[in-house]
């Protein structure tokens, strides 16, 4: 897995030189929080029961913007053919994209909720792990599915369309579970309460991941 | 012709599944007329269901074998699989008005299936928007296998998701000892309109088959 | 300048089965919708040799060369490649063939040697960092080293593609335009190149630019509207007479696209 390891870091390297997506993202969580508030009205009580569902709402959003350009350091640069005439197994290819993709929303997911801790003078210290196993699980599967899609949508068109198109309905599960398991762990219920929850997760992560190795290299055709 | 056959015995089977339906089920007791709808809303999930099974045999065989009827397989079977869809959640939607209300709830089985539904509309949008052959089977394939993995997963969380609102409503038959007359009239319409979506099946295999001998 | 490339960067060609002919394409044929972009078209190549697909723009040379590269499958044809079968085990003759096309793999935000450390590393060869460098120097990058892709010209950035193409192992190679935006002597540099290539394999050279695609060719095949009008041995007819027909069949009335 050699291959799927220099693909990390080649993406890592190109994110810290460019900082392109990063900070556009690391802004757009600033500004999900703003229009999140605007929409609510000014009621605190409303943002807080809606805090789960806020939270995965933006992760969402954010995702739909970072999975859907996970290939287009490799359109802009004309790169795209060289990875279809590399050797060997192309799942490589998928995992490395995909861990660039989870590295990626992980400071953006950090990032969301530190800026919901600081605008709404919430506390997470308490739930921190618990919250931190439940984002993990449901970026993961959100990351598994949008990495493969924007692979099949990356050579189109109409990508920026499409990508969400295919991408929402296929994010409905992870999404109501990640949600409820969230809500759990905020209102500070034991970690068992969610288990149901985080067992669909990972076994929703499991089926992804096995679909997006497998059926990789026919994504990654001409 | 076999096919014409088969639509000929599909038109047999709906109109006596019809007939069943509104003259040989019994009248049901709470819900009224309005729970005939049942003969419509069941058998078109199951069928929609025997269809998006053939997109993911489809899928796999293109994948596996690269032979442009596998494909046309999933595309034949999608399109009718849609139709079917949207059938359920229309029918659904219908009879849970007088029941409760509302023209929708987000009741777990109605929204699974709507779930369904986007999933495969997308599959359909994402081939409009292909037009090498080639490239667009792979891709539809690859969407269209996910999208039927993703099937159980979807139940599953639909259904835990409404469990934490509400009790479960029954949108369904009655639990067993199912009537035998309920039985028979669930048959006889699932079998009409599982006739009916190989019809369909078998025309849009056809129609795709001289698309591509047009192209040529 | 890079007769043969320091030993540290040669390698041995790989296993593939051993076979003279390097690439054979029979009645490859391609269409696109309704327009028919290749037709009926046949030709070999074995190792040793360089082939100039000449033809002006539009007549189907990067489809062709997107073909033999197996980034593309006919729509009816066949293709042999170091004795595979191309079209049904193109995973398996991909190892063999190595591209520099309109694209040039090369990622703007990285270094020369980063870009040919991920190269390496995807194709599976040997990354270290001496065998990188002494690439570079074979293509005279080694100055510019750690500096990013982004500063380089189209010349540099095309040596920088054939230094990965130096790490590789492959066999055949195909080249789309590599002549465009070169001066007089890259234009040099790039024809010793392709001679020193000639002892790992062969290459296919596809360019509209006639003077600079006979300089490098042992074969000269024209390609105009789809098919291929001439295969001939480039010492068999004289310079003008190929400009000629050159002139007659791909530029003439009718044939042009």
């Amino acid at each position: 897995m050699r291959r799927a390891w220099i693909v990390v870091w080649k993406d890592v390297l190109s994110e810290r030189r460019s900082k392109e997506s990063l900070n556009a993202l690391v802004f757009f969580s600033l500004l999900l929080l703003f229009v999140f508030q605007f929409a609510l009205g000014p009621e605190r009580a409303k943002v807080e029961t809606a805090l789960p569902g806020l939270l995965w709402l933006g992760f969402l959003l954010a995702g739909l913007l970072a999975f859907g350009r996970t290939f287009l350091v490799e359109r802009e640069n004309d790169c795209w053919e060289g990875l279809i005439l590399a050797p060997g197994d192309k799942s490589a290819i998928y995992l490395g994209k995909l861990v660039g993709n989870v590295l990626l929303m992980a400071v953006v997911e950090a990032v969301l909720v530190l800026l919901f801790a600081l605008f709404f003078s919430l506390d997470f210290t308490s739930v921190l792990p618990g919250l931190v196993l439940v984002l993990a699980l449901g970026t993961l599967g959100l990351a598994a599915v949008g990495t493969l899609f924007g692979a099949i949508t990356a050579q189109l068109r109409a990508r920026e369309l499409l990508f969400p198109v295919l991408l929402l309905p296929a994010a409905v599960p992870v999404l109501l579970a990640s949600v409820s398991a969230t809500q759990t762990v905020l209102l500070g219920e034991p970690l068992a309460q969610a288990a149901p929850w985080l067992k669909l997760l990972g076994a929703a992560d499991l089926v992804y991941l096995v679909v997006g190795v497998l059926t990789f290299e026919f994504v990654l055709e001409a | 012709m076999p096919v014409r056959a088969l639509g000929w015995l599909a038109v047999l089977g709906l109109v006596a599944g019809i007939v069943a339906a509104f003259g040989y089920a019994p009248r049901e007791v709470v819900q009224g007329n309005v729970q005939r709808i049942m003969y419509l809303h069941v058998p078109a999930v199951l069928t929609a269901y025997l269809a998006f099974a053939l997109v993911f045999i489809g899928s796999v065989g293109y994948l596996l074998t690269r032979r442009a009827g596998w494909d046309r397989l999933a595309l034949a079977a999608a399109e009718p699989g849609v139709i079917f869809t949207g059938i359920t959640i229309a029918s659904g939607s219908i009879w849970g008005k007088p029941t409760w209300g509302t023209w929708w709830t987000w009741d777990a089985r109605l929204t699974s299936t709507a779930v369904l539904f986007l999933v495969y509309v997308g599959y359909l949008l994402l081939r409009g928007m292909i037009d090498e052959p080639d490239r667009r089977a792979r891709a539809a394939a690859v969407v269209g296998i996910l999208g039927t993995a993703n099937i159980p997963i979807v139940h599953f969380s639909v259904k835990w998701w409404r469990a934490l609102h509400q009790p479960a409503t029954i949108l369904g038959p009655e639990p067993s000892p199912i009537a035998a007359p309920i039985a028979l009239t669930l048959f006889v319409n699932w079998l009409a309109f599982t006739l009916l979506f190989l019809y369909l099946l078998a025309k849009r295999t056809e129609i795709a088959r001289l698309e591509e001998r047009h192209a040529e | 300048m890079i007769a043969t490339g320091p030993d540290a960067v040669r390698e041995q060609t790989p296993p593939l089965p051993a076979s003279d002919l390097v690439v054979e394409a029979t009645h490859l044929r391609k269409r696109f919708g309704l327009t028919c972009a290749l037709e009926e078209v046949s030709l070999s190549l074995e190792a040793g040799c360089g082939l100039t697909l000449l033809g002006p723009n539009g007549t189907g040379k990067t489809t062709l060369l997107r073909i033999l590269a197996t980034l593309l499958r006919p729509t009816s044809g066949s293709l042999r490649i170091a004795g595979l079968d191309a079209l049904k085990e193109p995973a398996a003759v991909r190892g063999a063939i190595d591209m520099v096309g309109h694209g040039t793999w090369i990622y703007e935000d990285l270094t020369a040697i980063e870009n040919l450390r991920f190269w390496s590393v995807m194709g599976g060869h040997d990354a270290a960092r001496a065998r990188l460098r002494a690439a570079l120097e074979s293509v005279e990058l080694d100055t510019v080293a750690e500096r990013r892709a982004r500063t380089f010209s189209a010349g540099m950035k095309r040596r920088l593609a054939l230094a990965r193409v130096l790490l590789g192992r492959g066999r055949l190679l195909l080249l789309d335009e590599p002549f465009t935006g070169l001066d007089r002597a890259g234009r040099k540099w790039l024809g010793e190149f392709l001679m020193s290539f000639k002892a790992r394999g062969a290459f296919v050279v596809a360019t509209h630019s006639f003077d600079a695609g006979l300089g490098v060719a042992d074969r000269v095949a024209i390609l105009a509207g789809g098919r291929l009008a001439l295969d001939r041995p480039a010492t068999e007819l004289g310079h003008d007479d190929l400009h000629r027909l050159y002139d007659d069949l791909a530029l003439g009335p009718g044939v042009a696209s």
